[in-house]
């Protein structure tokens, strides 16, 4: 993918975000996220029924990776088992630090896969995704 | 000016963080080298002659530290790692024995986590009140609202002298009258006026003031609590160890060292402050007035050239300090810094440690630009220049 293409979805995730904007819906279990540089913060909330991730939506004010990677997580984890949606975030959270990864299963996260020579950019891509981690664990208790 | 001092600025970095922390001489850091190289010992030790020598240093930069905030005597100096350290002491050392349940401390809400933090803590441990002092338009405490904040249960005022995030300079004299007439503890975090802005604890009736060498130029890791020597008398020490005490006994007799000895237990950060000594003989010699001055024209310089720029918000053009805030419209801070980085110019980006400010501003995070004595006009025009390219903000974010 050239980085042309790249950054126009990036772009268009962080103008134009998947589910931005939270329910007040007891079905859904709710985590905060919040980066070390106390910079990003998102809500991340997601409806699972019967192992299925159904529904996934957040808010939050964050800078633009940090955002689009949410919208970009929540359009590709919507209809995934919990357990292949762990298996993408496994693989995801390896692309960024710089480990072997399974390419074919990341889809449109794959846009992401140079933010690991911006130092200072990984751990907004990975915020989504712990929120998202969180969020499966809560749901197996 | 003094550029050639510094020897981080002989590339073209243009360094906009001073709020966070200031570059260092080449004098401050040849300093804090000797003593590694040349005659390390310990201080209050031994009878050997670097031994004697390092005494002679350290406890030399309490007097330079009293004379650059006027202190009264250098016993009302204390060493600590950093504000942080200096004002969990007030806090907890000092002012967790001083206050009853239902007292009342009057901050602000544009204070640092540091400034805010201890005393929440404070109020959940021993049932203390934390108030706010309303800010007026300008995000300013005036003296009017002050008076207003004060009631019968009031007794310490804490706030920054320049505050960190919106870079208002508080008038401490007039404060401090005004503490004096109510027979309140006035606290001052001094970390960002201090090297910039000249402080007199004595004129502004200061209990307790706080402040961070790395912000003066000098080295991370040391910082100064200065407290009236009545107040330091009454203010207990967290940490006891070697170096604090006269003496103890098997069966559980001991005595204190006087002030200031007893707050600093265990070997101290000597190179630090040897350092911290150096970068305030530098800046004196300089001059902090003429610092000051430099930095309010490089302030109205930016504020001119940037209000040219379209979409830029500055949120603080008024106040009077080196401290300029804003934002690109519709652009998170954090990508304009990080797009400002691309050409070189560092500035910070967040809430800058004020979590409570977006209560007053509205925003939660914007662009700090941060002045300095070794800032130049051009490197303001270079900033505007990238301002100016702001539709390029996302073309290298991957």
């Amino acid at each position: 993918m050239d980085d042309k293409l790249k950054r126009d979805l990036i772009l268009e995730h962080y103008q134009n975000p998947v589910n931005r904007g939270l329910v007040d819906n007891e079905d859904y279990i709710k985590v905060n996220s919040r980066n070390e540089s106390c910079v990003d913060n998102i809500d991340v909330m997601a409806k699972i029924e019967d192992g299925i991730i159904i529904d996934a939506r957040f808010d939050g004010e964050a800078c633009a990776i940090c955002t689009s990677a949410t919208s970009a997580m929540i359009k590709t984890l919507i209809g995934k088992t919990k357990e292949e949606a762990e298996e993408i975030i496994r693989n995801y959270e390896n692309m960024i630090n710089e480990l072997p990864y399974d390419k074919t299963l990341l889809s449109e996260l794959n846009v992401y896969d140079t933010v690991y020579k911006q130092p200072n950019r990984k751990n907004c891509a990975l915020l989504p995704f712990r929120g998202m981690k969180e969020i499966l664990e809560k749901s197996t208790k | 000016m003094n550029r050639d001092d510094f020897p981080i600025l002989k590339d073209d970095l243009i360094y906009f963080d001073n709020g966070a922390t200031t570059l260092k001489p080449r004098r401050v850091v040849d300093k804090i080298v000797e003593y590694y190289t040349e005659y390390t010992s310990n201080a209050h030790r031994g009878d050997y002659k670097n031994s004697v020598k390092v005494d002679a240093l350290y406890e030399g930069v309490r007097d330079k530290v009293k004379d650059l905030i006027n202190a009264e005597s250098p016993k009302e100096i204390v060493f600590t790692k950093g504000t942080t350290e200096s004002l969990n002491n007030v806090v907890f050392g000092f002012a967790k024995n001083y206050l009853h349940r239902d007292d009342e401390v009057l901050i602000t809400k544009s204070e640092h986590a540091s400034n805010v933090l201890p005393w929440q803590v404070l109020e959940k441990k021993i049932g203390i009140k934390v108030k706010y002092i309303p800010l007026d338009e300008n995000h300013n405490i005036t003296e009017e609202n002050l008076e207003k904040a004060i009631t019968d249960k009031t007794k310490i005022v804490s706030i920054a002298h320049v505050t960190n995030a919106m870079g208002d300079v508080r008038d401490i004299e007039s404060i401090g009258e005004i503490c004096k007439k109510h027979n309140l503890i006035f606290v001052v975090d001094a970390a960002q006026s201090i090297g910039h802005i000249q402080v007199d604890v004595q004129k502004a009736n200061v209990s307790f003031l706080a402040f961070s060498s790395h912000k003066m130029l000098g080295p991370t890791g040391v910082g100064v609590l200065y407290g009236k020597k009545e107040l330091l008398e009454k203010t207990e020490v967290l940490e006891y160890g070697g170096g604090m005490n006269s003496y103890f006994e098997s069966n559980g007799t001991y005595e204190l060292k006087n002030i200031p000895e007893r707050f600093e237990a265990g070997t101290q950060n000597i190179a630090g402050v040897i350092g911290m000594g150096e970068a305030i003989d530098y800046l004196r010699e300089i001059g902090l007035e003429k610092i000051h001055q430099h930095e309010l024209e490089l302030k109205r310089y930016a504020v001119e050239k940037m209000k040219q720029i379209p979409n830029i918000k500055i949120y603080n053009e008024n106040t009077s300090s080196g401290i300029l805030i804003f934002n690109i419209d519709k652009v998170f801070s954090q990508d304009t810094a990080i797009f400002l980085d691309q050409f070189n110019i560092s500035v910070r980006s967040g809430n800058h440690c004020a979590k409570i400010l977006k209560d007053e501003i509205k925003v939660t995070n914007t662009c700090r630009i941060s002045f300095y004595l070794y800032n130049t006009k051009e490197e303001i025009d270079k900033l505007v220049e990238v301002l100016n390219r702001q539709d390029e903000v996302y073309d290298n974010i991957v």
